[in-house]
């Protein structure tokens, strides 16, 4: 049975939740973390999205960060969707230094935190997902991307030349929202890489 | 990826923005100064306005928008997102603020209505809106006119939270109510609160509007601020409860946490300690009828 924790701070948490029940099919249980403590007893963790500014402060002030950093240390996966990729990476742009916010630095990866803009520039749009047949209707909320990644991240899809998907060993930072859309082989992606960490 | 593939505005990036605010707390601020103080305390928005809901009050007169230079300020001072206010029915105001770079518009009965039957077609717009109501059927006209999250109106403006726990109950008690109705009965009862069938019966099956639903109006402590979470509300909009507040900074800070806190006690009772006095506000059964601003909206 895989116990899967889903950081419920802030931001689109029961979405992420569902969908992630849905995708495990009875195979495990999901939990919503709001406290330090139960991090370290998931198999994975899911980084929703929602205000990076607000979820990072909290993560810290919590407590719940540094459990994170040692639970992806000790080689547990990390799911980080838009806000979640954000707090992943290790560098940020001008807007994540004057906020002051202390990512995680886990992913080798600079982010630009509002790269497509503001909410009228937010999209949807078909998009190709690295060893996925077809395409994934992604839906882009002020979205960040990842500018530039190490040797060791795998870009998994990319939109105008910047990165909206990538993963590095148990770490998936998707610029997107799968959580929104009925569409599970994401999540089922993701819970895969959870399976394997296991063995 | 072709550019034109890109799809702006659809009624899931609308309400998907919303979403993404679950949780926060959404403050009122009137400069750049505000915003940041807002900013660091951790809100997940802004809303910039011209003065506060309190202050509004004071000075009587017709509110509209805010100037779009403060608008721009703010816009350019913080990385949250900015959200703003547009009068009633006032479709150019809205079209201004979208033009500015706004996030969301808020319609909002804190200013002086520009219509007296017609609320904004949101539907034309890409922008989202949010918008006030005080019962299930003012919800959902309002999500039939395409807002993408829904506030209760409370009282704006008197740091009496009565009015907004009034607006949360009623709804939620009405949604209640629609348990168990068979498709008829909710297609009757979908008549008597003038709200389109098809919203009702999704709102029966749901359980909960279908977007996101927050409180507003009248929340001056982080003790009003759990009280709103503990009824269901999605998240909170603080309005002059910060900043006529003794310490904006501290009292911004202290209502983020509890938000996050609302269901421990002990921790809301540690967040509470030494932030100093909330706004003084004003009861509003002391209030004569015509100051009472929740009844504009139709």
């Amino acid at each position: 049975m895989l116990k899967i924790g889903v950081i419920a701070i802030q931001g689109n948490v029961e979405e992420h939740v569902e969908a992630t029940r849905r995708a495990l099919g009875g195979r495990g249980e999901v939990v919503k973390i709001k406290h330090a403590g139960i991090v370290p007893s998931c198999d994975g963790i899911v980084i929703p999205g929602g205000e990076s500014t607000t979820l990072c402060r909290l993560a810290w002030s919590e407590g719940i960060a540094q459990e994170i950093i040692d639970l992806a240390k000790a080689g547990r996966p990390i799911m980080g969707t838009c806000a979640g990729l954000i707090l992943l990476a290790s560098r940020g742009d001008d807007e994540v230094a004057k906020t002051k916010q202390r990512l995680l630095g886990l992913m080798d990866t600079t982010v630009d935190r509002n790269a497509f803009g503001r909410q009228v520039d937010s999209f949807e749009a078909p998009l190709k997902i690295k060893g996925f047949d077809e395409p994934f209707n992604a839906v882009f909320i002020r979205a960040p991307a990842i500018v530039s990644a190490g040797k060791g991240v795998d870009v998994l899809a990319k939109i105008d030349g910047r990165i909206v998907a990538a993963r590095q060993k148990n770490l998936l930072a998707l610029a997107f929202h799968p959580e929104l859309t009925d569409d599970l082989r994401l999540h089922k992606y993701f819970l895969e890489m959870i399976s394997k960490s296991k063995n | 990826m072709k550019m034109e593939e890109l799809r702006h505005g659809t009624t899931l990036i609308k309400r998907g923005f919303a979403k993404m605010q679950k949780g926060g707390v959404i403050m009122d601020v009137t400069n750049a100064e505000q915003a940041l103080i807002a900013e660091k305390a951790g809100a997940v928005a802004v809303m910039a306005l011209q003065a506060v809901p309190a202050d509004i009050r004071k000075e009587g007169g017709v509110a509209r928008m805010a100037d779009p230079a403060i608008i721009e300020k703010i816009i350019n001072a913080v990385t949250i997102p900015v959200m703003a206010k547009a009068r009633i029915g006032h479709f150019v105001e809205a079209e201004i603020l979208e033009a500015l770079g706004v996030d969301m518009v808020d319609e909002s009965e804190v200013l002086t209505p520009a219509d007296d039957k017609y609320h904004i077609d949101k539907t034309k717009f890409t922008v989202p809106f949010v918008c006030g109501a005080r019962n299930l059927g003012e919800a959902l006209r309002r999500i039939d006119e395409g807002a993408a999250m829904i506030r209760t109106k409370g009282e704006a403006g008197t740091g009496d939270v009565s009015e907004a726990v009034r607006h949360m109950k009623q709804i939620q008690g009405e949604i209640r109510d629609l348990k168990g109705k068979t498709h008829e009965e909710l297609v009757r009862y979908a008549r008597t609160i003038e709200a389109p069938a098809a919203l009702v019966i999704e709102t029966a099956e749901l359980q909960r509007v279908p977007v996101v639903n927050f409180a507003a109006g009248g929340v001056a402590t982080p003790a009003d601020a759990a009280l709103m979470m503990r009824l269901g509300a999605d998240g909170v909009f603080v309005g002059s409860g910060i900043f006529k507040s003794d310490n904006p900074a501290k009292m911004a800070k202290a209502i983020v946490e509890a938000v996050n806190n609302y269901d421990d006690a002990k921790k809301l009772a540690k967040i509470s300690k030494g932030i100093g006095n909330p706004m003084k506000g004003i009861g509003v059964s002391t209030m004569p009828k015509e100051a009472i601003i929740q009844d504009r909206g139709w």
